[in-house]
């Protein structure tokens, strides 16, 4: 069963289960996670070559050619260190394509959501295909998409938390002010039924990293993301039915004796 | 010469950016090099002219979420 197309900023992607490549035990146990998660876009990030170990880039491991490379910003608590970090990573990377964190305080991992826009505005104008990391505020979500982001990525709960949607309503009011508007959720996202609530409640992709390389068994729970993020998606499109108080039969009166 | 290299002074003999890459052994294309805040664009590697107490950050991707 197909889905409708996700397209971004011009590039389509085929998979509505994006997938981070930290914290796995080893470097063969997230690749097999991100096959087994059918996903086509996976997160990294910017740091620093470690000189002594040679390269050891992540992409050692990642097949490009399978996977599109999404860099994020983590780590940045200023707009400044944001936008150092987004354009190194569009020159050692392949795309314009950036995820945009502006971080606001460590406990927590929020976004800074006025340092967030200042970069997005800027980015955006650079040519970065922007994808902000941001609270589930509708008003905040739209002033990010009039700055110029292509999206928008509203958390689920704290980055790492696994505490799923906390405010399933917030991101259906993001959704349903903004129809034209891509919503990816991002961070929080615990176990699968988090990942079909959120497609059931239309976002367009999900972006999981905890929940897969924490999980005891990373590569079982990344098929268990991808089916439920497959079932979460269908269920929207298929459009459910309506919930009611009362009982309505199911069997047909007539013929009964 | 002396640079700062990713935190660490280093004593090196490269004169340009793409000398200093070869000599560290990074052959992957996939970094990005910044001198004193700037990024140097990869077309430049070879006649980007380093000079002395130049602070030089050398960067590819790791894991991240």
């Amino acid at each position: 069963m197909e889905f409708r197309k996700l397209v971004i900023g011009g590039v389509e992607f085929k998979s509505r289960l994006w997938v981070g490549t930290g914290k796995y035990r080893s470097n063969e146990e997230m690749v097999r996670a991100l096959e087994a998660s059918g996903t086509d876009v996976v997160t990294v990030s910017v740091r620093r070559v470690d000189l002594k170990k040679g390269s050891g880039s992540i992409l050692d491991y990642v097949d490009t050619k399978k996977y599109k490379i999404l860099p994020n910003t983590a780590g940045c608590y200023t707009v400044e260190d944001a936008l150092r970090y987004a354009r190194l990573g569009r020159e050692a990377g392949l795309s314009d394509l950036i995820k945009l964190e502006v971080i606001g305080d460590e406990k927590t991992l929020f976004p800074d959501v006025i340092g967030l826009l200042k970069a997005t505005e800027i980015l955006a104008k650079e040519g970065f295909i922007v994808l902000p990391y941001t609270n589930d505020d509708p008003i905040m979500a739209k002033r990010l998409m009039d700055a110029g982001a292509a999206c928008v990525m509203p958390l689920g709960a704290p980055i790492g938390s696994g505490l799923g949607i906390r405010n399933p309503y917030n991101i259906k009011i993001i959704l349903e002010t903004m129809k034209d508007v891509t919503v990816v959720v991002d961070a929080g996202v615990g176990t699968a039924s988090d990942a079909a609530l959120a497609m059931e409640l239309g976002c367009d992709a999900v972006l999981i990293n905890t929940g897969i390389a924490g999980a005891e068994d990373a590569v079982k729970m990344a098929s268990a993301m991808k089916h439920a993020t497959i079932a979460g998606r269908l269920a929207f499109e298929a459009g459910r039915i309506r919930k009611k108080l009362y009982a309505t039969a199911s069997s047909p009166f007539e013929g009964m004796i | 010469m002396r640079l700062q290299v990713n935190g660490d002074m280093l004593e090196t003999e490269a004169k340009t950016v793409a000398e200093l890459l070869s000599e560290l052994g990074i052959t992957s294309g996939m970094v990005a090099v910044e001198v004193d805040l700037n990024i140097v664009k990869k077309k430049d590697y070879a006649v980007y002219a380093l000079k002395e107490g130049d602070v030089i950050e050398i960067v590819n991707f790791v894991g991240g979420g």
